[in-house]
């Protein structure tokens, strides 16, 4: 799967790194192409952690400001993106916090979960199974099916899987270790695979009325 | 194994094994395929559009705390 690291190449320096040092300059036009390199990332990362789209708006805003302030402290040991995920994790959990009034919030908490460890629906799915579904209808599976996952496995998922950061870097993101990562991200696609079986399995098709019933 | 397939992280050696393993067990194959499919939805479908204007205000935002220092 290609990540950020194999596509840029381990001896090229990254191109964010220019941009960074323009910011670093005085030029604010270069902070702009950073954003809107990377927001939509992090409005979605934010999103999958707060659930909420007021949440994950003030979120995205708060992240950008805040990387903005503290450029001076990014070392550059790390990619730009990878620093700028870390503080839009934190941002997340701060908001979710917030909301939960007291409520420990965290991501660092292993969930010991049996589902997941061993397939137990193994039913194959049709040749394309999304094509059964509207785009709407798809997209409100998948929101459901991954809201279904604690916050920590999500997160890993999202990370690794959707925006294509290596198991390294998304350990760095979280700070957590990358044996955490790889189990996290095992157990969270073994489970959305699971629950997706449901919808994609072959041979018994689903009338519109049916799905509707389950996603509400 | 499962996700070390998935990943592209196993020599050469070890994916003939496991490809030779896969060709005589459905219940490995079945997992894999539609783990690889899940992934591959996930990828391909943005659940979480982002809301328009917001990376507009994001700007106006940006450019505002700018005026009072950078």
């Amino acid at each position: 799967m290609a990540t950020i690291q194999s596509i840029v190449g381990e001896n090229e320096p990254h191109p964010d790194v220019a941009l960074v040092e323009r910011v670093r300059g005085g030029d604010i036009t270069a902070y702009d192409e950073l954003v809107r390199k990377y927001d939509r990332q992090i409005f979605r990362i934010a999103q999958h952690i707060t659930q909420n789209r007021e949440d994950a708006e003030d979120v995205m805003q708060d992240a950008f400001l805040k990387a903005y302030e503290k450029l001076d402290q990014f070392q550059g040991n790390s990619k730009f993106y990878t620093w700028l995920v870390r503080i839009a994790v934190n941002e997340s959990l701060m908001r979710l916090r917030k909301r939960r009034t007291g409520k420990m919030v965290s991501i660092d908490e292993d969930i010991d979960t049996e589902e997941g460890s061993v397939p137990r629906d193994l039913a194959d799915w049709a040749p394309d199974p999304e094509q059964n579904y509207t785009q709407s209808e798809l997209a409100d599976i998948l929101r459901k099916t991954i809201q279904g996952l604690p916050p920590g496995f999500r997160v890993v998922f999202v990370l690794r899987d959707v925006d294509g950061l290596s198991t390294e870097e998304t350990a760095e993101s979280l700070g957590l270790s990358v044996p955490a990562v790889k189990s996290r991200l095992l157990r969270a696609r073994l489970q959305l695979r699971e629950r997706l079986s449901r919808y994609f399995k072959r041979k018994k098709v689903r009338k519109e009325k049916g799905v509707k019933s389950d996603l509400h | 194994m499962l996700d070390d397939l998935i990943d592209d992280s196993v020599t050469t050696q070890m994916r003939a094994d496991l490809q030779e393993h896969l060709r005589g067990c459905e219940h490995c194959e079945v997992t894999l395929n539609t783990t690889r499919k899940t992934i591959q939805i996930y990828r391909s479908h943005e659940i979480y559009e982002m809301p328009a204007g917001l990376r507009e205000r994001l700007h106006k935002a940006i450019m505002e705390r700018c005026k009072k220092g950078c």
